[in-house]
């Protein structure tokens, strides 16, 4: 426990890609396979359930700390995060913990069996005798969500420094279902087993914005385009009659979207399919503002499911009757599309091809950019059609270019009120994106306009309630929501921090689907530059 | 009922009686100031009246204006009304203010904090009927650890970075936080070098407190100058072209604030130090029960959540709004560092 609170000191402590790495890569080497298992878990959100709910854990901190349970809870509101607010009122002690990370996660898996007295004494013993970062860590183990800036790739790249195994191996290794309770650091990452390939996904390929005039790419017979649909990309697994939904976010969302669950008896076993999951009210694809409405909710009424059906539009094939097919050409990938495609359609299943648009010139190409707005799509895609299914966003082979405006997905990081009827609401706001390692938000728009009234009103209690700081009549806001920000044109700007001005920047919608770490990037930003 | 002796208004903290305000933030004819800190001391009074000490800093900042000093303890009557200037502990120079009249007494605070830091005289309790206090981190969550550990860390840190040939750069605001740093880094380790923020400040405190030697930047000063060596300068320096100079560096802040994990990030320093010229939660209790008063007023910080426990604890707690501003930007205004740089 102490190396591992050791280690969670240090990835906090600094805010460089190379350092984070460095840590984690130096934890790894020296943790036992049993530590290395449950670190790996727990910083890909694989925690075991929750042992003790937060109700009691917020009652038995201010009894400790002594101090009535409503100040406790103010102060966890300011705070943000339970475990540290737990961590900041509980007395200091110096001293340390000799147990290992495994040994105590066995303890909470235990202890969810016990009775409240006896979980009482464990956890309060515990916040006594832990000194401040161990009892940050000891609390976070229970509740859950360690969000420290590691992002799974990060984490990867270090099993990989440590390990030598090669980085995409390794994060296919690590995704889908594993129970890291019983699985070994042997069979979880150095060893392969057919079984444990039930549910797991391929890593995505993803593709960059366009960067120069689309005539540039070459001969338009070497490309295939098709609409870049707006809603949710996600992989569709079919295996041994069983459905996995995996989202992009790498979350098996398949309870979410029981329109789909026909498919795992419907589609042949061995079926890997990549598409994007549309609204579909009325028999045609919605707005993402439809999507919005079955995201994130728990439980899904029947007459939401009647308003908002779903539909899966498929655009690429990554496994069929089993095999890997990502290293076969893009056009052959599609062929066996089409033909599974069109063996389902007398079936009735919400599934549907995103269509191949032919073109002969690129002047058609912009043509049919220029629909993209009544097809409801973001733009196109422009696939190499000879391009394997790469991991990861790579440059080259696989090309978006949306329509204009340009859009990007920003931070919402400070905030002022409003003018006029609006100076009782908290409506101007700053959005930030992030710099090149992916670390650090940097402010690049203001925008004060595109959300209703309600939406505004939302948004407004929301800073109230997660103010960081106030400066004058500006407050910043914790890093949390993401908003898409339209604007009519950018130019670089030394007079700016971001180093770019943007061009009637406005708010496009409120994002709530996306967390931080999907907002776009400075260097997003830089491909928007017309050249 | 009589009026009460103190009063807020939309100029600031009012006492009818003197016709004297203390810390207003519109201009007023007769201001008694308690700290040098912007949101405190503000330009346009007619008459200012503070520490000794505090009239080189706010003349420093506010240019030639028709200041008066006081000692610590020292007595002053303005009509029937009794004014003393106590030891606050917050900065250099700064003050609680004592206000008597007819036997009725009120403390206004100011800013303050408890620990000796070696450079402010340190904080005296004042018996009183009222307190006006503020609470900035007035929430149990602020704990703060004696400044001894906290150098010792912030040395290490600096030692750390000059082995792996990096630049530190420390954020501390120009007038307390800078000087209380700067008095304990430890100069076996390297040089100190100063934004012109600071370096100005720290040339007006200097004949009164023992600094070790700090070298300004300047256009003249190179990489290679600065490189294994501290940089001490204001928090708004972050992120600007003047900091390009540092390259390769290593970022911190010593602020209250650092005492949340988000808040680091959200500046986006490497480091936080937690080191504060303000009280933690139980300073703030300690220091209300030594003045014995009944009455408290809570000012700026976290004033609802820290006088409803108050009220809890049997106080005749409650809030006041006011234009002062905590931690955040309490220090120096944005003008005044860009004119340094
Ligand atoms: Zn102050
Ligand atoms: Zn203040």
């Amino acid at each position: 426990m102490r190396n591992f609170a050791d280690l969670i000191r240090k990835l906090d402590s600094t805010t460089k890609t190379t350092l984070k790495v460095k840590a984690l890569a130096k934890f790894f080497e020296n943790a036992s396979d049993e530590d290395r298992v449950w670190t790996i878990a727990i910083l890909s959100h694989r925690r075991p359930p929750r042992p003790v709910n937060t109700t009691l854990l917020r009652k038995w901190a201010s009894e400790l700390s002594n101090i009535p349970l409503w100040l406790f809870e103010e102060s966890y509101h300011i705070v943000g995060d339970l475990a540290e607010t737990i961590a900041l009122v509980i007395p200091n002690t110096e001293s340390h913990s000799d147990k290992s990370l495994s040994e105590y996660l066995s303890e909470m898996i235990a202890l969810k069996a016990e009775d409240d007295d006896f979980k009482k004494t464990y956890v309060t013993d515990h916040w006594r005798q832990l000194n401040y970062y161990e009892r940050f860590v000891f609390t976070k183990l229970i509740t859950g969500g360690f969000r420290i800036g590691v992002s799974q790739k990060l984490m990867t790249r270090a099993l990989s420094q440590t390990t030598g195994i090669d980085e995409d191996i390794l994060a296919y290794k690590l995704m889908g279902k594993w129970d890291p309770n019983t699985i070994s650091f042997e069979d979880l990452v150095l060893k392969e087993k057919a079984s444990d390939f039930l549910s797991k996904p391929y890593p995505f390929y993803l593709a960059y914005g366009l960067e120069t005039a689309a005539a540039d790419l070459g001969a338009i017979e070497d490309w295939s385009i098709e609409h870049k649909w707006d809603g949710i990309r996600s992989q569709t697994i079919i295996r041994e009659d069983h459905l996995f939904v995996w989202s992009r976010g790498e979350e098996l969302v398949t309870d979410k979207y029981p329109e789909f669950h026909p498919f795992a008896t419907e589609i042949p076993n061995g079926t890997v399919l990549d598409g994007e999951i549309l609204p579909f009210p009325d028999k045609a694809i919605g707005t993402f503002k439809d999507l919005q409405t079955r995201i994130g909710r728990k439980t899904l009424s029947k007459a939401l499911l009647e308003k908002t059906p779903v539909i899966l539009k498929v655009y690429d094939l990554l496994e069929w009757k089993g095999d890997d097919l990502r290293q076969q050409p893009f056009v052959k990938r599609r062929a066996i599309l089409k033909d599974l495609m069109s063996s389902l359609s007398s079936k009735d299943l919400p599934i549907y091809l995103s269509e191949i648009v032919e073109c002969q010139s690129w002047d058609e190409v912009a043509k049919e950019r220029d629909r993209a707005r009544e097809m409801r799509s973001e733009g196109l895609m422009i696939k190499r059609k000879d391009s394997t299914y790469q991991v990861g966003r790579k440059k080259g082979d696989w090309w978006k270019w949306k329509t204009d405006p340009l859009t990007i997905d920003a931070v919402l990081t400070y905030a002022m009120r409003g003018h006029g009827r609006r100076s009782n609401l908290f409506t101007d706001y700053t959005f930030a994106l992030w710099n090149a390692n992916g670390e650090e938000l940097v402010t690049f728009a203001k925008a004060y306009s595109g959300l209703t009234d309600a939406e505004f009103r939302k948004v407004d209690a929301w800073i109230k309630k997660n103010t960081i700081e106030r400066f004058g009549p500006v407050r910043s806001v914790t890093p949390k929501l993401v908003f898409e920000i339209a604007f009519e044109g950018i130019a670089k700007s030394s007079r700016h921090k971001s180093g770019y001005a943007t061009r009637f920047p406005r708010i496009l919608r409120w994002r709530q689907d996306k967390k931080i770490e999907e907002a776009n990037s400075l260097q997003d930003l830089e491909t928007l530059i017309p050249v | 009922m009589t009026k009460p002796l103190l009063v807020f208004n939309k100029n600031g903290i009012f006492c009818e009686q003197a016709n004297v305000y203390l810390d207003p933030w519109y201009p007023v004819d007769r201001a008694i100031i308690s700290h040098g800190h912007a949101d405190h001391s503000r330009y346009g009074h007619r008459k200012y009246i503070t520490h000794h000490t505090n009239v080189l800093i706010i003349k420093h900042r506010l240019g030639p204006i028709n200041v008066t000093g006081k000692a610590y303890n020292e007595t002053f009557v303005i009509n029937n009304v009794k004014f003393s200037l106590h030891p606050a502990g917050h900065i250099i120079g700064s003050s609680q203010i004592r206000v008597e009249y007819r036997g009725e007494v009120w403390v206004f605070t100011g800013d303050y904090k408890l620990e000796d830091d070696g450079v402010a005289v340190p904080f005296e309790a004042v018996k009183c009927h009222s307190f006006i206090t503020e609470c900035t981190f007035g929430l149990p969550a602020f704990k703060w650890t004696l400044q001894s550990k906290v150098f010792e860390d912030i040395n290490h840190w600096w030692a750390t970075n000059k082995e792996d040939n990096q630049t530190s750069v420390l954020f501390g605001y120009s007038l307390g936080k800078a000087q209380r740093l700067l008095k304990y880094l430890n100069t076996d380790i390297g040089k100190i070098y100063t934004h012109g923020a600071i370096e100005n400040m720290t040339e007006v405190i200097r004949p009164m407190v023992d600094f070790p030697e700090t070298t300004r930047i300047t256009k003249e000063t190179t990489k290679k100058d600065l490189l294994g060596n501290i940089v001490l300068a204001p928090p708004s320096a972050h992120g600007s072209t003047w900091i390009r100079k540092m390259v390769p560096y290593v970022t911190a802040s010593a602020s209250g604030w650092m005492a949340f994990r988000g808040a680091r990030r959200r500046r986006a320093v490497d480091k936080g130090f937690v080191l504060s010229d303000h009280c933690d939660w139980q300073e703030l209790l300690t220091a209300i029960e030594a003045t014995g008063a009944e009455k408290i007023i809570c000012t700026h910080g976290y004033t609802e959540i820290f006088s409803r426990y108050l009220r809890e604890q049997g106080y005749d707690a409650r809030t006041e709004s006011t234009q002062f501003e905590g931690e955040s930007s309490e220090s120096e205004t944005k003008e005044e560092v860009d004119k340094a740089s």
